[in-house]
């Protein structure tokens, strides 16, 4: 679909802050209320936004910890990605599964209760997953910035 | 908040998915009167759970071709300010996530860029030159899925 200077205006105001009310992206982004509506429709209806959900906070569900994994695959195998991936999704906790191009072959943002947990779903759940070679822990200490926003 | 019965973790699968659907469609989906799915939502919203909007856009439609995540190493700790390192890598328009980690790297980075060219832009002029900056990891995301988490 074919954007023009004003959607890509809207874009950004509503990517930089998607919980504003209307009235103020609006005159953000210098159009009327209803020309934002029916610009923000016709992206949706176009698939350039493709997904507006509720973010959930898992620290105020109880969720303290939060761990990136990151993988290296035994890829001899060439099942190695799906077969991981599949069991990936079977585990409750994790809450995000991406795949790279690069040293590391796949990420899971892994959400536990406190470390006791945490040292349960890894022994448990994780280091049960098929075809890892390498696995290595980052653990989350501070989001200092987590914006959707294109320098558009 | 006190643990979430089922009916809230419905709300919040729901919500998750998609965070305009009403508090009327709320109550039909979940056999709930309108004011009794408000009231859930408003008490989730209170208690930090929904903690606001995330949008999903398609990135290669706009003209961002390439996201990539970097880890970053400081070079000197203890004598670079970790204060200086974010407040220049938050100001870069291309960096979207910024999270203070522990183990391998200091930094975890999300950068998105028009295509490799101008990643390789943003990593020697914006990147290589943020305060204390040291040993620096690329990875380009290839997919990314979100899981619902630990709501089922």
């Amino acid at each position: 679909m074919q954007l023009d200077d004003t959607d890509r205006r809207i874009l950004r105001q509503y990517l930089a802050e998607p919980g504003a009310d209307r009235a103020a992206l609006a005159d953000r982004a210098g159009v009327t209320p209803a020309t934002l509506w029916r610009r923000l429709e016709r992206l949706r209806e176009g698939g350039v936004i493709r997904a507006e959900g509720a973010l959930i906070d898992w620290r105020a569900l109880g969720y303290s910890l939060e761990v990136s994994l990151r993988f290296t695959l035994d890829k001899t195998d060439p099942r190695a990605f799906d077969e991981f991936i599949a069991a990936a999704r079977q585990v409750p906790e994790v809450t995000q599964i991406e795949t790279f191009l690069g040293r590391v072959d796949v990420r899971l943002t892994v959400i536990a209760r406190d470390m006791g947990h945490y040292t349960e779903v890894y022994r448990a759940r994780i280091l049960g997953l098929p075809h890892i070679a390498e696995v290595e822990a980052l653990l989350l200490i501070s989001t200092i910035k987590d914006m959707a926003g294109l320098p558009l | 908040m006190t643990d979430p019965d089922d009916l809230d973790r419905a709300i919040l699968r729901a919500l998750a998915e998609e965070a305009g659907v009403s508090a009327g469609e709320l109550g039909r989906r979940l056999g709930l009167s309108q004011p009794a799915a408000w009231r859930r939502v408003r008490r989730l919203e209170a208690a930090g759970v929904l903690a606001g909007r995330r949008v999903e856009v398609d990135r290669a439609a706009l003209g961002f071709g390439v996201t990539v995540f970097l880890g970053v190493k400081l070079a000197a700790k203890g004598r670079v300010s970790l204060e200086d390192f974010e407040r220049a890598v938050v100001a870069i328009p291309e960096v979207q996530v910024v999270q203070h980690v522990l183990g391998l790297f200091d930094y975890r980075l999300r950068v998105v860029a028009r295509d490799i060219a101008d990643f390789e832009r943003v990593l020697r002029r914006r990147i290589m030159t943020l305060p204390g900056v040291g040993q620096v990891e690329a990875n380009v995301l290839l997919t990314e899925e979100r899981r619902p988490g630990p709501l089922g």
